[in-house]
């Protein structure tokens, strides 16, 4: 199964030398490392080439790294019926440049990227209609961005004198506990006295 | 003769509405009764599920899992544990692959039941409804002796389920088994010939083979359009590969042939549940590898060891080794998928839960274009959704 995923890999990649920036295979799971203006081109020739037909697009996600200069990876799955593989296409952007968008090729694609957009703040070009979509209406902020708290900005309750419900900002009854059980052996690998052990 | 303006108008239909499968507001825009554009507006629901499992440990993020599709909660607890194993390299022993594969298949039942009935009760049969439900309080119970849980099991854990089945468990289960497809065949009494379930489905909501894949659509709503695809037999989980079940295939795409798949899929679980009983090997139902899976009570009363990893499993949780994974199962409803990135720490750095309704509601809009107000509501019932999954 790995050397038929490695031909494969191998093949788009001398297909796309420009486009593709790298190929991984892990636990049996194919992966390509894309440029962000390309993401159209790679896209569609995964779909329409022979040899690999990946004609649903299962999946479009987001993945924040702060500490990232393109602090955010958009990554799609595909699934080929023909070749029963999946395929995995990653690219790195950040707040600001956007990324084109597949909903032009897949249909599907056009809810996940609303969904990416909503949580993330990853904006996408040319999509048909780029509103939010979980989140509520009027709703400030993306949710799932690292530097989002987890119990958000806001609450809501219902007031009895004004007959509607109103929005508040949060107020904790008691201080947010982040249980961080991360053992200090293995969460700080250097100790103060390490330095004697590498020293030699 | 005046000029007549002729404008379309806007429907506002739910979020509280019987017909909408839960908190489903759809905005409809409306020639006449015939549908041009149907907006739906999801999220009523979202619970951040997503970022609660960002800040929890492996071991915590599982009942998470039951409370997106709340009707078959083992099948989304299946994906992630399978995600997890994947990312530790490990395999539950035998016995444990069985009794998942086992509960899968009632997870199957329980929503195929639920779908089936509430669907015929949306375009009019109220019979189904009242007599599958008797068969569905059956299954939970089963869910209930072996978990203490009727719904929210989180029984299926990274490395096996929780616990054994009790004893007597299976004599149940077969005998519920080998009475149920009567109760099948009763129910198609009501519905495959009704010539009102007929009117009210067939050629209602066609779907092209070229747009099912276009729109991503899996499980059932897939193979109505005409693909032989399962995930169970073509890209096999636990002891999947050992059964031996048909898939059956529809022709048409339409309301009625997603129907007719449900209908058949259960007989194929019956037949799943049945081999899973017969076959079901002697042994541990959970890994023995102590960094994962607790130790027994007992030992934990004379072992220092045992206590100790007892301790770190229940505040540290075990750290997963850095990488990621895209791995799905043929839930009820279709392919459900959890991308799941690890850092090497005791979180998950991101879980993303590909749930199979977001897809199929999609593509709502595409499907009832053209059609008339009463056939929306076939539509939904047909392609099965449930919100806890699609706004997570």
């Amino acid at each position: 199964m790995d050397v038929a995923l490695k031909d494969l890999g191998d093949y788009v990649a001398t297909a796309l030398p420009n486009e593709v920036l790298g190929v991984t295979i892990d636990r049996g799971e194919l992966a390509f490392t894309i440029h962000r203006h390309a993401v159209i081109k790679v896209l569609k020739f995964l779909r329409d080439d022979a040899n690999c037909q990946f004609k649903q697009l299962m999946d479009v996600c987001g993945v924040d790294y702060p500490e990232r200069e393109n602090r955010f990876d958009v990554v799609y799955n595909l699934l080929s019926l023909v070749h029963n593989i999946r395929a995995r296409v990653k690219l790195a952007t950040d707040e600001s440049t956007p990324v084109p968008s597949a909903s032009g090729l897949f249909s599907s694609a056009g809810w996940w990227e609303r969904e990416t957009w909503d949580m993330y703040g990853i904006p996408f070009s040319d999509h048909p209609d780029l509103r939010r979509i979980l989140t509520d209406y009027g709703f400030d902020g993306y949710p799932l961005r690292k530097d989002f708290p987890l119990t958000g900005y806001v609450e809501v309750r219902y007031d009895d004198e004004q007959k509607r419900v109103v929005y508040e900002p949060v107020k904790l009854t008691q201080e947010f506990r982040n249980f961080d059980f991360l053992s200090p052996w293995e969460g700080a690998p250097r100790l103060p006295g390490d330095e004697k052990a590498t020293k030699d | 003769m005046s000029e007549t303006r002729i404008r379309n108008f806007n429907l506002n239909f739910g979020p509280q509405h019987p017909a909408a499968h839960g908190v489903l507001r759809l905005v409809l825009e409306m020639d006449g009764e015939v549908i041009e554009r149907a907006d739906p507006h999801i999220g009523l629901l979202h619970r951040g599920t997503e970022k609660l499992i960002e800040h929890k440990s492996y071991l915590q993020a599982v009942p998470y899992f039951d409370r997106l599709d709340y009707v078959a909660p083992q099948n989304q607890e299946h994906a992630f544990a399978l995600a997890v194993e994947k990312l530790l390299g490990i395999q539950p022993p035998p016995r444990g692959q069985y009794v998942r594969v086992l509960y899968a298949e009632i997870g199957r039942i329980l929503n195929h039941i639920l779908n089936v009935c509430s669907y015929a009760m949306d375009v009019g049969a109220m019979t189904p409804m009242l007599w599958a439900f008797e068969e569905r309080e059956l299954l939970m119970e089963f869910c209930e002796r072996v978990s203490g849980a009727r719904l929210h099991m989180a029984y299926f854990r990274p490395g096996g389920v929780t616990r054994d089945l009790p004893v007597g468990l299976i004599e149940d289960i077969h005998a519920w088994n080998e009475r149920f497809p009567k109760v099948i065949d009763d129910l198609e009494t009501l519905l495959t010939e009704n010539r009102i379930f007929k009117q009210r489905t067939v050629d209602i909501g066609r779907v092209s083979p070229e747009a099912a894949l276009d729109w991503g659509f899996s499980g059932p709503n897939l193979r109505a359009c005409g693909f032989a695809w399962d995930l169970r037999k073509a890209q096999p989980y636990d002891v999947y590969g050992e059964m031996d079940f048909d898939v059956p295939v529809g022709k048409n795409g339409d309301c009625y042939d997603r129907y007719l798949i449900r209908m058949y899929e259960m007989r194929e679980s019956v037949k799943i549940i049945r081999q899973c009983l017969e076959r079901m090997p002697l042994g541990r139902v959970m890994t023995d590898d102590r960094k994962i899976a607790p130790p027994p009570r007992g030992d934990m009363k004379g072992s220092m060891e045992a206590l100790i990893h007892h301790f770190k499993l229940y505040t540290e949780g075990y750290h997963v080794p850095a990488g990621e994974t895209y791995t799905a199962v043929e839930a009820p409803k279709g392919e459900f998928g959890v991308y799941l990135v690890s850092d090497g720490t005791n979180r998950p750095y991101r879980c993303k839960i590909r749930a199979p309704g977001f897809a199929h509601l999609q593509a709502l809009d595409f499907l009832s274009r053209g059609h008339m107000l009463a056939d929306v509501v076939a539509n939904i019932g047909s392609i099965d959704i449930v919100f806890g999954e699609i706004d997570r």
